[in-house]
């Protein structure tokens, strides 16, 4: 649930900062572990079922497939970090991508200067949405959830009015061909996204700004005593978290060579099971970006395992149900145990 | 302030008695009044064939239609209180593409029973259902079955018997989903194709990319694909692309949208179907208007033409 600003219903549950400062890294590496655990075992079953799982072919399918929901869920981390929640994301990606696909497609442009101007016009549009969302939520106090609900529907209508519904296509070969190109043995999506996830991680645990947005999470009221610009902060969050639709824009265009304007539709659940489900709480200021990049693997192996093996479509979609709530559960539990045991 | 207030409320009331008497005014004339219930405008197939029925209405120019459209193709909330407030305009006639089969007889019930002329087009409502309530109504609309079955007849004609083949299925919840999915294995099965898998997309780009691609790593010798409409072959000739089998296995789809024409100049899609959207509703309008001169009642299934595309066809 989005935290209302005046409320610290969270902060009776917080550590106190003498308590956290140290263990608090080690904490994370066990929560950490525990996901990866689980993923692993996830791996392990669907191996034991299907031989063509494990084949280097069908993991880079799986990191092709999961690239767009990691960098969806790495802005969609800090946003719920900060105890926020952004609903608009799935939209925000089709105004993204046809905003810029309108740009990839002017004439008079060398095909190098479409594509960059492109990516740029992505991107800002991102930062736009994202900064009204956070300045709309932190300014006058509206819950997250209810801006965004609003900025889901702007965005999608946007998209719907800029194309007057009608798909946009036929891009340049140079930036059709990025989608289905590899690095290393890895796809060049997934590789972007990956880059994403490192930026993220830096500034989470290297910089000021990202304890700032832990404690914010765990209490706005202190960060707002000490001094710090809490609006500047909340609304960056947000700000990031449109920057990074952006860029999962970019890479839905390049891998499907459409923009579409009613593309993305439930973007933002799957970004916000994989951020859960990686750990991260939803009242904020407990999580971290590896486990929300695991988060993301673990929904991913399961769409890929579950057609490879067979699955129906509808037992596929219980069972991708179950093991959100199943992830969620086990985390309680998780962090049950260590309280008693720390 | 309280000025302003006044100047605002009055404005709006102008606004209002603008907007709405106006269309009222115009049924002096004595040129019927057709309101169209469209599926999502969202959908670039539902926007041509609106845009097809506003060409219609300037070209004729002897009937005043109202067009009203949905935000997605399920929202069939919205298209019963679309309906109702058309009985409540006293429409003459009411063309209908139902977002929801059964869920639309009660309203359709209620437009017939006030004496409106109503005609079912697009989808068909449930022959059950409208059984049940006693209505008896014509459905003017494409053979999805026939269509799918025409597409997927041409893969089997290229393919020959025993090639392995996947469906990409719409809604599964969806009559057209069902019918087309029918379709193409009633051609499997007239030209012996092997249905190694068939799964839904939900209509979509991404998800038959992602759900083909994890089809064909499980089946990496398959020769075949047919999927239920263009938006779904999309996503799998990128699918194919990227396993650098692209043109190498043959796709199918359905509705011929303007994004699958170069991939079958390029050979990546062997066949689409038309339905000629743009005109279909159209001629609903017309049969409506027709039946609703000569005081006669449509019964049965009109159907309206559709047509394979192939790389020899194109336009």
């Amino acid at each position: 649930m989005p935290k209302q600003p005046s409320t610290d219903t969270t902060a009776p549950a917080t550590p106190t900062p003498t308590q956290s400062l140290l263990p608090k890294g080690l904490q994370q590496l066990v929560r950490d572990s525990g996901i990866a655990i689980a993923l692993l075992l996830l791996v392990i079953i669907f191996s034991a079922l299907s031989p063509l799982f494990l084949t280097p072919g069908n993991i880079s399918n799986i990191f092709t497939q999961i690239a767009i929901n990691v960098c969806l869920a790495v802005g969609m981390t800090f946003v719920i970090l900060i105890g926020g929640i952004d609903l608009s994301v799935g939209s925000l990606t089709a105004l993204c991508a046809v905003v810029a696909g309108t740009v990839l497609k002017l004439d008079g442009l060398s095909v190098g200067a479409a594509i960059l101007l492109a990516i740029l016009t992505s991107i800002a549009v991102g930062v736009v949405c994202g900064l009204i969302n956070g300045t709309i939520s932190s300014l006058w106090g509206v819950p997250s959830f209810i801006v965004t609900l609003g900025m889901l529907n702007i965005a999608r209508g946007g998209a719907l009015q800029w194309t007057d519904a009608r798909s946009i296509y036929e891009f340049p070969d140079a930036f059709n061909e990025f989608g289905t190109s590899s690095l290393f043995g890895m796809p060049a999506l997934f590789l972007v996204a990956l880059a994403l996830v490192i930026v993220a991680w830096i500034v989470l645990t290297r910089t000021v700004f990202g304890r700032l947005i832990y404690a914010i999470g765990n209490n706005e009221e202190a960060v707002r005593l000490a001094g710090h610009n809490l609006l500047a902060y909340k609304i960056l969050a947000f700000t990031i978290c449109g920057a990074s639709v952006g860029v999962a824009a970019v890479l839905y265009m390049t891998r499907l060579t459409v923009a579409s304007p009613i593309l993305g539709i439930g973007f933002e659940l799957n970004a916000i099971a994989a951020v859960i489900i990686g750990g991260t709480s939803l009242s904020g200021g407990r999580g971290s970006i590896i486990g929300t990049l695991l988060g993301a693997c673990i929904i991913g192996v399961l769409a890929n395992g579950l057609v490879l093996i067979g699955v129906g479509d509808f037992i596929r979609q219980m069972i991708t149900g179950g093991v959100i709530i199943l992830a969620v559960i086990l985390d309680t539990y998780r962090l049950r145990s260590m309280r008693r045991g720390g | 302030m309280i000025a302003r207030r006044t100047v605002v409320k009055s404005l709006v009331a102008l606004a209002v008695v603008a907007a709405f008497p106006l269309s009222q005014t115009f049924a002096a004339d004595e040129k019927p009044k057709v309101g169209l219930v469209m599926k999502s405008l969202a959908n670039e197939f539902f926007k041509v064939m609106t845009e097809g029925a506003i060409a219609y209405e300037k070209k004729r120019g002897d009937f005043v239609l109202t067009a009203v459209g949905m935000k997605d193709e399920t929202d069939f909330d919205a298209q019963t209180l679309a309906v109702e407030s058309f009985i409540t305009q006293k429409k003459d006639v009411i063309v209908l593409a139902p977002a929801d089969s059964k869920a639309m007889v009660a309203p359709v019930l209620k437009a017939v029973k006030a004496g409106i002329t109503v005609i079912n087009f697009d989808v068909a409502l449930d022959e059950a259902a409208k059984k049940k309530a006693g209505l008896d109504l014509a459905f003017v609309g494409p053979d999805n079955r026939g269509g799918a079955k025409m597409a997927g007849d041409a893969l089997a004609k290229k393919l020959g018997p025993g090639a392995k083949v996947v469906i990409i299925e719409g809604n599964p919840g969806a009559d057209n989903g069902q019918q087309r999915k029918a379709g193409f294995m009633d051609a499997a099965k007239e030209g012996k194709l092997n249905v190694v898998a068939s799964r839904t997309a939900m209509w979509e780009t991404e998800e038959a990319n992602q759900v083909f691609t994890n089809i064909l790593t499980a089946n990496p010798d398959i020769k075949g694909v047919m999927a239920a409409n263009d938006s779904m072959a999309l996503g799998v000739v990128k699918a194919l692309d990227a396993a650098g089998q692209g043109g190498k296995i043959l796709v199918v789809g359905f509705d011929n949208i303007p994004a699958i024409r170069p991939l079958i100049k390029s050979g990546k899609v062997l066949a689409t179907v038309d339905q000629f959207g743009s005109e279909m509703a159209a001629n609903a309008i017309d049969l409506g208007i027709k039946a609703r001169k000569e005081g006669k009642s449509l019964k049965g299934w009109i159907k309206t033409p559709i047509e394979l595309v192939t790389a020899e066809n194109l336009k």
